[in-house]
């Protein structure tokens, strides 16, 4: 009789997954364009470029994350900054920043790479093109706006999430080295436009960063 | 017979066509809910209120789909199958009561009406030839089709259609030496009243007097070779997306699947209604005659109780559907014929027995 015995506990499991289902919150299927399912912390989102809370550029055109980019989908071209209206706070600035989203393959390598942590990921996924070129994202797209929120390719998405295209910095700044909050000794978050992003447990506040680069030179 | 007469039965082919239709709709829709809620997903929910309208909308696009012929068919059965496994389908139920007759008086003579298609004396019989002719539409469609997994869904069609009409005829037999006819009609009113009545116990009034009491045995083998003569989930290999593509209907498309496909859902609903009719005691129930007006406790409440346990046993073929994988063709004959028909031999024997005492005593009395 050890079958009619599996046969009943298999129907009540279905019966249980059933009444969580109608009765509880059981039901793991989301409306996707309707609802949108909260993503992890860390999530490789789409990339953007980010800036100062002044509104230069963080991008120096080191050219670091298209060496460390293993799909060789990133291009970079630095330029001198005009000395009378600089674009980055440094010497140079990314000029052309073009990156191939056919081609990556959302490691983040990039984003660790980059010393001044211009580059980082987002939650955005939805990155779909109705022709290949699209797929190219330039500078136009990547660089984030004054205040801090990305730029979409498509002026009218209606796809998007629009509250999450407001945390434009994204999450995916822990993944830069000087931001990972369990990193011993590592400062804080360098301020972005329209972040306002206290230092986080274990990370030293901004003011001792510095003081420490300071007491360094 | 005048033409009162014939009107009376066109109305009732009319009610039943629309029933079974109305009721296909739903029933689809119904399944893909409880099955899905089985699985922690949504189910359809777009096409009108809760998706209620999925199926009309399917229906629509298979209706005015294009109706693919492939080169090798033999045209003449190939487009006479699916002609063949609805009309059986719709066949089976007109013998199914669905309530107690009521008389009225039409054209100045008093007419007795029954709820039900037409009672025939050997109804049993009609409705298990019905569903055997059920299964040549599918072989002839396997074969016809001139493809290789459509043949193969029709040869596991015979093999398994074989093997359960055997367990299920078997099944079947001690409920007619029980309730004494073949009629359905006769059948559901042998399982009035309660238990009380049958021992003598008051105590036992509370309990009906269904046949699944004394005939669970029957009942049991009876479900399980319904599940498999309508060739559903657990036993589906005649379909077996799986392994054979669709089986049988692989080479069919647009209006043609359309008839399988609602075959196939009229089957399951006659086959609940089979076993309510047999085991569940068909239309009976608590009728309140003392508190309630005629037209309610004679019409509308026992077709409601009908309805209801109906789609009670259709709950439970959704239920086995979404819990249990589909069985191995060896585990399906060995279910068949080493299980199923020597215990519904054994249970025939047995209850032959049993009652025979019954009706004619102990043989040393």
């Amino acid at each position: 009789m050890g079958m009619i015995g599996e046969f009943i506990k298999g129907l009540r499991v279905t019966s249980r997954i059933g009444y969580e289902t109608v009765f509880k919150d059981g039901q793991l299927t989301t409306e996707y364009p309707k609802e949108f399912r909260e993503k992890p912390q860390r999530f490789h989102g789409r990339h953007v470029l980010n800036r100062y809370p002044d509104g230069t550029e963080k991008c120096i055109g080191c050219e670091l994350c298209a060496g460390a980019c293993p799909a060789h989908c990133i291009y970079v071209r630095g330029k001198d900054n005009p000395p009378d209206a600089p674009v980055s706070p440094g010497e140079r600035f990314g000029f052309v920043y073009d990156i191939n989203m056919l081609r990556c393959i959302f490691c983040g390598l990039c984003v660790e790479a980059c010393p001044t942590e211009a580059i980082t990921m987002t939650h955005l996924f939805e990155m779909s093109v109705t022709n290949r070129d699209d797929a190219i994202y330039t500078k136009n797209e990547l660089l984030v706006n004054e205040d801090g929120t990305p730029n979409h390719m498509f002026d009218e998405d209606p796809l998007a999430d629009f509250e999450e295209l407001k945390d434009g910095d994204g999450w995916m700044r822990a993944t830069a080295p000087g931001g990972r909050a369990a990193y011993e000794g590592v400062i804080a978050w360098t301020p972005a436009a329209g972040k306002e992003r206290p230092a986080e447990k274990g990370q030293t506040a901004e003011q001792d960063r510095t003081d420490e680069a300071e007491g360094e030179a | 017979m005048d033409l009162w007469d014939v009107g009376i039965v066109l109305i009732k082919v009319l009610v039943i066509f629309a029933l079974l239709m109305v009721t296909v709709l739903l029933l689809v829709w119904i399944e893909r809910k409880v099955v899905a809620d089985m699985q922690n997903r949504i189910g359809p929910n777009r096409a009108g209120p809760w998706g209620i309208l999925q199926t009309l909308a399917d229906g629509l696009k298979l209706f005015f789909k294009e109706q693919i012929t492939p080169r090798k068919v033999e045209f003449g059965l190939y487009i006479f199958a699916p002609i063949l496994a609805l009309v059986p389908a719709f066949l089976t139920f007109m013998v199914v009561p669905l309530g107690p007759d009521f008389t009225v008086t039409l054209g100045g003579v008093e007419r007795t009406i029954s709820l039900q298609g037409t009672d025939l004396n050997i109804g049993l019989l009609y409705v298990l030839a019905m569903s055997s002719i059920g299964v040549y539409a599918i072989v002839l469609a396997g074969w016809s089709s001139g493809s290789k997994y459509p043949l193969l869904g029709g040869v596991r069609a015979t093999a398994q259609a074989i093997s359960y009409e055997a367990a299920m005829g078997l099944a079947l037999v001690p409920v007619v030496f029980y309730n004494g006819s073949l009629s359905l009609k006769a059948i559901v009113a042998a399982q009035a009243g309660s238990m009380a009545d049958l021992f003598g116990w008051p105590v036992l009034a509370v309990i009906p007097r269904w046949n699944i009491i004394p005939m669970f045995v029957s009942f049991v083998i009876f479900f399980i070779a319904g599940v498999a003569e309508t060739n559903r989930a657990p036993f589906d290999l005649v379909e077996a997306e799986q392994e054979i593509v669709g089986g049988f209907h692989t080479e069919y498309s647009g209006l043609r699947f359309a008839l399988f496909f609602l075959a196939e859902y009229i089957n399951m609903f006659n086959m609940s209604a089979l076993v309510t009719t047999l085991f569940l005691g068909g239309w009976n129930g608590p009728q309140f005659a003392a508190y309630l007006p005629a037209w309610i406790s004679q019409g509308l409440l026992p077709i409601t109780y009908f309805l209801l346990k109906t789609v009670a046993v259709l709950f439970v073929f959704m239920w086995v559907r979404a819990t249990l994988p589909r069985l191995r063709y060896d585990q399906l004959m060995t279910l068949g014929w080493k299980r199923l028909i020597p215990a519904a031999l054994a249970w025939l024997v047995l209850a032959a027995v049993v009652i025979g005492f019954r009706q004619f005593g102990m043989p040393w009395s």
